[in-house]
């Protein structure tokens, strides 16, 4: 089960609506349905996945928000997710924006490139990281806007976005304890719940 | 002889005729004081009524949609692609409707039958139709076959904007509104094409001002020119590109030569164009057009489509073709927008294909994994 899946579900109401940008195959939408009874709907640009989604019973809008999502008037939804997508979108600032017009609430994850491993591997072999999470090479990878925990957050205080909750995940136990401290440095993945 | 294959085929068909016998009130404010219905089944209803698939042909299209009229056919309806056992509109499961609607010429009461005042055939006489006469004949046929609600409505291009009608004019009759290839209204250049078709028809000396069949003519040639024109507008340049290119036919451009070169599209249309003036009835073609120009979904409510679609209760799949110009993928997305904005349930997907508006009629895999895949969800609500 993905991890973050437990934290965005606690953030959920039940029956609301959602729109998740960047769906993939549905998965996530999928429990948020059949778990909390919310009314979905996902975006998606890759044709596999939107046959799967559809298979799985879900309702998506094939269409790229790096075009816009001005189709989608305001506060149509009580809660937007971008889940592992904000570092793969052409403008990551105007789509938050748009997230917050669009819904009431936003969740966004996001690999954070702060984390200790992305730094040893920069600062020892002087390369691009590359790891499991991030597999690509610099030159041909989807993840064009690389961020840090605080990178986010400060975007988030320029925009006056409100952090409403902030979830962290780790790879080990110990490094879950260190990363109440030191985010930055041992953030897997950050989870937050934003609002204006 | 060849014999037909009967695998994934729902098989030897026979067409049935229903006759109205109640007047059919149209949008014009004329009635047809009778009318006949010819349609097509296949599969079969289950006990709760609940499995039926409507399907709405498109501007020359027909009841005839899957399998064949005869072990000798040669060519099985125009749909077979997508309609019988294991296909993605599964009649395993399905119990599938199609009918040629009035105003058709392919058996329903259209310009070619007679009109019971003259004893003569109706031709230019008929009265004209809107998409919402075709939407309401079909909800009497349903009354007829003791369908109470259609799990699902499919058409492509004309036939998806009778998909859309139904959904706001019976909105408790649908389940699910399949509508591939459509719009919800022409554009100026889409009508600028259809009136060149009409032109090219009324100008044909045998067109006689529509009463061709009394002078024992048809307008062959004009209709012809039409349906070639039309078919230009189905195809995309690339598809053409692809098929035809610049090859010849006949003649060369050798210097020193008159022979004219005739290139294989022109061959190709002129076919085309004769195959369909065979068998197709000016009249109907005319009325067909007008029909399909008239369509506009928002005009009773108040131009505003979110307004219109929030009439609507059904679940909606969208579906347009990358290179299709007749009905650009941009007139599905305006559908789909306003569908999202009147807060109904909706899956859209734009499916990468050369073949332009033509894609509706063909097996593109991804297309019917597509459509397959939510055929599975409007089983499971049947």
């Amino acid at each position: 089960m993905r991890p973050d899946l437990e934290v965005i579900k606690s953030w959920i109401d039940r029956d609301t609506r959602v729109l998740d940008l960047g769906c993939g195959d549905g998965d996530l939408l999928l429990q948020l349905e059949s778990s909390l009874g919310v009314t979905g709907l996902g975006l998606e640009i890759d044709p596999d996945n939107i046959t799967r989604a559809v298979k799985a019973g879900l309702n998506i809008i094939e269409q790229d928000m790096d075009n816009g999502l001005q189709n989608f008037p305001d506060k149509s939804f009580d809660t937007v997710i971008l889940a592992h997508a904000l570092q793969a979108v052409h403008r990551p600032a105007f789509v938050l924006d748009e997230m917050l017009r669009i819904g009431r609430e936003g969740v966004i994850t996001f690999p954070n490139f702060g984390h200790w491993r992305c730094r040893l591997q920069l600062a020892s072999r002087g390369r691009m990281p590359v790891s499991p999470m991030m597999p690509y090479s610099w030159y041909n990878t989807p993840n064009i806007h690389f961020c840090t925990v605080y990178d986010f957050e400060q975007l988030c205080s320029e925009k006056g976005i409100r952090i409403r909750d902030r979830r962290l995940t780790t790879q080990t136990r110990s490094d879950s304890r260190l990363a109440n401290t030191w985010p930055n440095i041992f953030a897997n993945t950050a989870i937050y719940r934003v609002s204006r | 002889m060849t014999s037909i294959d009967l695998n994934g085929s729902v098989g030897v068909i026979t067409p049935q005729t229903h006759v109205f016998e109640q007047p059919l009130e149209l949008a014009c404010g004329r009635k047809l004081e009778t009318a006949e219905v010819v349609y097509e089944t296949y599969g079969s209803l289950n006990d709760t009524h609940s499995n039926a698939v409507l399907i709405c042909h498109a501007l020359s299209g027909h009841h005839h949609a899957a399998g064949y009229h005869s072990p000798e056919d040669t060519k099985p309806g125009w749909w077979d692609n997508c309609i019988g056992p294991g296909k993605p509109i599964d009649t395993e499961h399905f119990f599938v409707v199609s009918l040629n609607n009035l105003g058709g010429c392919h058996g329903s009461t259209g310009p070619r039958s007679v009109n019971p005042g003259t004893g003569q055939p109706y031709g230019p006489d008929f009265p004209p139709l809107r998409v919402r006469d075709w939407v309401n004949c079909q909800a009497m046929l349903a009354d007829v076959l003791g369908i109470e609600r259609w799990v699902a409505i499919v058409g492509g291009s004309l036939g998806g904007m009778q998909a859309m009608r139904w959904a706001l004019m019976y909105p408790d009759r649908v389940k699910h509104c399949i509508v591939i290839a459509a719009a919800m209204k022409l554009s100026a250049q889409n009508i600028a094409f259809n009136e060149i078709a009409r032109q090219a028809i009324m100008a044909d000396p045998e067109y006689r001002h529509g009463r061709y069949h009394e002078a024992g003519t048809t307008p062959r040639h004009g209709l012809s020119i039409a349906r070639m024109l039309g078919h230009i507008t189905y195809l995309s340049d690339d598809a053409m590109d692809a098929r035809f290119g610049r090859d010849l036919r006949s003649g060369s451009f050798s210097l020193g030569s008159e022979e004219r070169a005739e290139f294989q599209v022109e061959s190709y249309l002129r076919y085309q164009g004769a195959v369909f003036s065979d068998h197709f009835d000016a009249n109907t073609y005319l009325l067909m057009t007008h029909a399909l120009d008239y369509f506009d979904l928002a005009r009773e409510y108040g131009d505003d489509a979110i307004s219109a679609f929030s009439r609507s209760s059904c679940d909606f799949l969208v579906i347009s073709f990358s290179t299709d110009w007749r009905f650009a993928p941009q007139r599905s997305r305006e559908i789909v927008d306003a569908l999202i904005a009147a807060g109904r349930a909706v899956t859209y997907a734009d499916i990468d294909s050369n073949q332009g508006h033509d894609s509706f009629l063909l097996p593109l895999p991804r297309y019917h994994e597509l459509l397959a895949a939510y055929m599975q969800r409007v089983l499971e609500a049947s």
